[in-house]
């Protein structure tokens, strides 16, 4: 237990520690790339000037995730009762991911405007398909014997979807839930590229093009910091709803 | 309370016949098993029964209500204890009265307690042991509120020694509370030592070929699978289904 969670801790502080050295000793210049404790002075002293970019990037990812789930969840579970449909339009699902964000953010800006719209779009479109994907393969997956024994005992459809179906999905709806999280900040960022007034997107775009490298990595920082909250979170609710597996496996 | 008929029961899959005009009958009560070789259709009689295949010809009745091709009627253990992983014990025996009332946990806990499971109500499935989760399935299928219960090879995936201790379990708890039940197996002592009559089933298509009214008085203990009497009529039978492999 004190191996697994110090493990990944050390490599992390050695490959700060070899990047700090490397910079004073190549007196690489901090405009091309600062060393850590620049970075980490600069997050610490700046605080007041950019925490309000933080909250509203928060915002935005939690509104977008939400909506992201729902319509995942949406789409899976009718894709799973109406399995013609799914024949239909599972490659329409898979081809939506293959539209790249970058092109496709501008166009959005050109329908929706400059609004919220667009940028819960570009959200929604790379939280949902995790989500979606992970469900209809959990329902799909659930125990043909079980199915057999409720169609035995005299269960409706109804009665096998809520009772078998969906508890049977939950640990895969949780897989499609981690990744959609860690998903829905990156969304979030480049949403904001497109024109907001705040957030983590913004205040990194600003510091690329005035040459604040170091403002830069500060908001690398915060996205990965609020990519492992997200995470965390999942995980803390994941612990919560499903502990037979835990014991299943004593 | 409940007797079950099965008359002219004829099923086949495209070409194959796999039930040809089968009569069976389940009296009040009564402790029946249906034992045959494999792939004697044993489980496509459970299916038609259980409504999720309707008969080509025939016809079902439970209690002289037609049941033929009616999901529900029955209720049902099947092959494997088939208990959901995310309930607990308590939870999972509960299940079957569930889908058509709201389940009675008290009476539950009891049943469980009197199955030797009460320690464990509140444990996942994958916490006990083979024969503890075979009682727990037995359990859910008391608890069904239908009266008429099938038990499809319920353990022929226990070892031998689990096997005789489930036995003797079931028996016990079958002659409290009496309900009919319909038993399928292959196991030649197992049938005659738990039933009132077994029926032999010949294979495809498999009909009833004998019906062999087991004589001895209950309650049944182990010993009597060592009597002459029970060693006779196991002859009787091992020599009949003999018949059916010679052919």
């Amino acid at each position: 237990m004190i191996t697994k969670f110090w493990l990944p801790i050390s490599v992390i502080l050695i490959i700060i520690l070899i990047w700090e050295l490397s910079a004073t000793f190549f007196a690489i210049p901090d405009w091309i790339l600062p060393a850590p404790t620049v970075i980490f002075a600069e997050a610490v002293s700046s605080w007041p000037n950019y925490q309000h970019h933080i909250f509203a990037t928060i915002h935005l990812t939690i509104y977008g995730f939400v909506l992201g789930l729902m319509i995942g969840l949406i789409i899976a579970i009718t894709l799973h009762l109406i399995p013609r449909l799914r024949e239909a339009l599972y490659p329409l699902l898979i081809m939506s991911q293959n539209i790249p964000i970058i092109v496709l953010a501008p166009l959005l800006v050109i329908w929706f405007g400059f609004g919220i719209t667009p940028k819960l779009l570009i959200i929604i479109l790379v939280c949902f398909f995790p989500i979606a994907v992970a469900t209809i393969d959990g329902l799909k997956q659930t125990n043909p014997e079980l199915i057999h024994y409720m169609k035995m005992a005299g269960a409706t459809k109804k009665q096998i979807f809520i009772k078998l179906e969906l508890p049977h999905a939950l640990p895969s709806i949780f897989s499609g839930l981690k990744i959609s999280a860690t998903y829905s900040v990156m969304g979030a960022v480049i949403s904001e590229w497109l024109g907001a007034n705040q957030g983590i997107g913004v205040y990194m775009t600003l510091a690329s093009s005035s040459f604040r490298t170091d403002r830069v990595f500060v908001a690398i920082l915060f996205i990965m910091i609020l990519c492992l909250l997200f995470f965390g979170i999942i995980i803390g609710l994941e612990k919560m709803l499903i502990k037979w597996r835990k014991d299943g496996n004593e | 309370m409940s007797t079950l008929q099965i008359s002219q029961l004829s099923k086949s899959f495209n070409s194959d016949i796999i039930l040809d005009q089968l009569n069976l009958k389940v009296n009040e009560g009564e402790f029946v098993s249906l034992l045959g070789p494999s792939g004697s259709g044993k489980s496509t009689i459970f299916h038609l029964i259980g409504g999720l295949y309707t008969p080509d010809n025939g016809k079902i009745t439970l209690n002289e209500k037609d049941i033929t091709g009616q999901k529900g009627s029955i209720s049902y253990m099947p092959q494997s204890p088939s208990l959901f992983p995310w309930r607990t014990v308590l939870e999972n025996v509960v299940l079957a009265q569930e889908l058509f009332e709201k389940p009675d946990k008290q009476k539950a806990i009891k049943m469980l307690e009197r199955a030797g499971l009460g320690e464990y109500i509140n444990r996942y499935p994958a916490q006990l042991s083979g024969g503890m989760r075979q009682r727990a399935a037995f359990v859910r299928s008391l608890l069904s509120p239908q009266s008429m219960i099938c038990l499809d090879e319920p353990f022929s995936a226990l070892d031998e020694f689990t096997r005789l201790d489930m036995q003797k379990w079931l028996l016990s708890i079958w002659e409290e509370e009496r309900p009919s039940v319909l038993f399928v197996t292959h196991n030649i002592e197992e049938a005659i030592y738990l039933s009132d009559r077994v029926l032999i089933l010949g294979v495809r298509p498999a009909s009833v070929i004998q019906e062999i009214t087991i004589p001895f008085e209950r309650p049944r203990t182990e010993s009597l699978t060592l009597t002459p009497d029970f060693l006779q009529i196991k002859k009787s039978i091992f020599q009949t289904l003999r018949g059916i492999d010679n052919d």
